[in-house]
């Protein structure tokens, strides 16, 4: 349980390597709901323009880690955080903060898709057009929906209503609806676990494309996914960090027994 | 030999017999009445068309049905069941959806379990407390700021049926604000969106068909409320545009006749019908146009 804080730039050589560039820190982060603990005391950092999976058994907090992220916490009552968890230098929980305008800046996409009862434009031009975007809609929509590799598919009927999307499609929309934003950071909450594999595939290909411009963190039970899809890897138990490391480390040569075990798939 | 693997009937199970009957019959008293009340609504509503066109009816700008020379026009009862209805739901719609969303979107959990049940009761109170309250408390209100008033007078009774109507509105339109999946709510805040944002363009435009169904419905129990009005409102038959003067609804003219030495049989007692069997298409209408809004929309999202 001692994530290495020597900086490495390459894996190959050395398994251990923590990203360089973070613009998320996550200091000693822990959470609980009413006085249950849920995280404990968790630390690191999530590296910009890479992918970061969250792993662990259900119940180990990976959720509510995630969700404390963009202050989604904040809804639910009786939840309280200790520790930092600092972007860009700035404490997400300090008391000048607005919420509103921090998920702004870090969007995220659910578990279930939840587009709104609009049309797939609509769902898309929303979220800009409540925060005062200046510029042509009409592109923005066509290039966050090519982002999510769903224009094809829906260019023809952007006016029909989101709910008649299969399921996949709606991920990919709530996707692109999170995208036209532009955030910094992207959070992603199990976005496959509802879909069919077909529908997996095609988000864990959008995922590659997108990290180039993005910073994604995504929580997954899927272990194939995380080794596939992620440069980084966070493994939960119980609310602690067991370990933290490059995805192909966690994977390969996991400094913990109980790493070892899970992504082995002996429990889990 | 028996052979305990047998899957042959042995018989007629006699207690699902009589449970399905016995549910049966209880289901069918209440179709069976409302299949009475129709018929006799249409049987003597017929004998009193036949006697008065119903054009004349529809259309009449008089209704004198009691005293010579008599006139049928019902446009007067119905002029006054609109006034009511529509100062009701001027109040009841807006205050009743800004309840709801309160109690739905903003109130704590604390204060939403003590606000609802308020609520509730309010809905429970007796129609005729209402009317009382009217006479002794909206309108010598009234008439301390108007001293135009009449003591019967539109106003008032409006004012109490929106109090009346309002606990409808408010509990069913919550019911429909608390249906919307949260996880629409988290998508919208997630986008950077504020409580208010979330609410006017996400969850009230979700729960739309549920809000105006609750709007139908209370606007059809306006109609039909009786006792309410009748004390408040008065019984003057009338086509003023005046919220001061007294006017009288189709249901306070059936309490009129109905309470009063009218002989039974006569042409002046088949009046309750014919006025009854409009208010009936009337509420009909309404709450039909409500279950449709509901069924129409309701399937989209679950």
């Amino acid at each position: 349980m001692n994530p290495q804080t020597t900086p490495e730039a390459s894996d190959s050589e050395n398994p251990i390597s923590i990203p360089e560039n973070s613009v998320l820190d996550l200091q000693k982060v822990s959470i609980s709901y009413s006085g249950n603990p849920a995280v404990n005391g968790v630390s690191f950092p999530i590296a910009e323009h890479k992918i970061t999976s969250i792993i662990g058994p259900s119940g180990c907090g990976k959720s509510t880690l995630l969700r404390s992220l963009n202050r989604m916490n904040d809804f639910v009552d009786g939840v309280t955080l200790d520790g930092q968890i600092l972007y860009m230098g700035q404490d997400l929980y300090g008391n000048d903060i607005d919420p509103v305008a921090l998920r702004r800046r870090i969007g995220m996409v659910f578990q279930k898709p939840n587009p709104f009862p609009k049309s797939i434009y609509k769902n898309v031009a929303w979220g800009p057009s409540i925060n005062g975007y200046i510029g042509s809609m009409d592109e923005l929509v066509e290039q966050s929906l090519v982002q999510a590799a769903l224009w094809e598919e829906v260019k023809d009927r952007l006016h029909e209503s989101a709910l008649g999307l299969s399921g996949g499609q709606q991920q990919r929309l709530c996707i692109a609806r999170a995208l036209a934003m532009s955030p910094d950071i992207l959070l992603m909450d199990e976005p496959c676990s509802a879909l069919d594999p077909i529908s997996t595939a095609h988000i864990e290909d959008l995922l590659f494309e997108l990290k180039s411009n993005y910073t994604i963190v995504i929580v997954t039970h899927n272990m194939q996914q995380a080794s596939r899809a992620s440069d980084y890897t966070a493994f939960l138990e119980l609310g602690n960090l067991i370990e933290f490391g490059t995805t192909r480390q966690i994977f390969t040569v996991p400094q913990q027994k109980r790493t070892e075990e899970y992504v082995t798939g002996r429990f889990g | 030999m028996t052979n305990k693997h047998t899957l042959e009937k042995r018989g007629i199970r006699w207690n699902e017999y009589f449970i399905r009957s016995g549910l049966g019959l209880c289901t069918l008293s209440s179709v069976v009445t409302t299949g009475v009340i129709i018929y006799i609504l249409v049987k003597e509503s017929l004998d009193f068309f036949t006697e008065v066109p119903l054009m004349d009816f529809l259309f009449g700008t008089q209704w004198v049905p009691l005293f010579e020379p008599s006139s049928y026009g019902v446009l007067p009862l119905l002029w006054g069941t609109l006034v009511i209805t529509v100062g009701a739901a001027f109040i009841a719609l807006p205050v009743g959806l800004a309840s709801a969303v309160y109690i739905s979107e903003y109130a704590s959990p604390k204060v939403r379990t003590i606000v609802k049940p308020l609520l509730e009761l309010l809905a429970g109170i007796p129609t005729v407390v209402y009317g009382y309250f009217a006479l002794t408390f909206v309108t010598p209100l009234l008439r301390s700021v108007f001293p135009g008033f009449n003591v019967f007078n539109a106003l008032s009774g409006a004012i109490v049926v929106g109090i009346m109507i309002l606990p409808t509105v408010a509990t069913l339109s919550d019911n429909a604000l608390r249906a919307v999946p949260d996880t629409l709510r988290q998508g919208a805040y997630a986008l950077g969106a504020t409580s208010f944002e979330v609410t006017t363009q996400v969850v009230v435009p979700t729960g739309l068909s549920g809000i105006m169904a609750s709007f139908l419905l209370a606007i059809s129990r306006a109609v039909g409320e009786t006792m309410a009005v009748t004390l408040a409102a008065g019984a003057t038959p009338s086509l003023s545009l005046s919220m001061q003067e007294s006017i009288q609804t189709i249901t306070a003219y059936i309490v009129q006749v109905s309470l009063g030495d009218t002989p039974a049989g006569g042409i002046a007692y088949k009046t309750i019908f014919a006025v009854a069997g409009l208010l009936f298409v009337i509420t009909l209408a309404l709450n039909t146009l409500s279950q449709w809004i509901l069924s129409r929309y309701q399937a989209e999202y679950d």
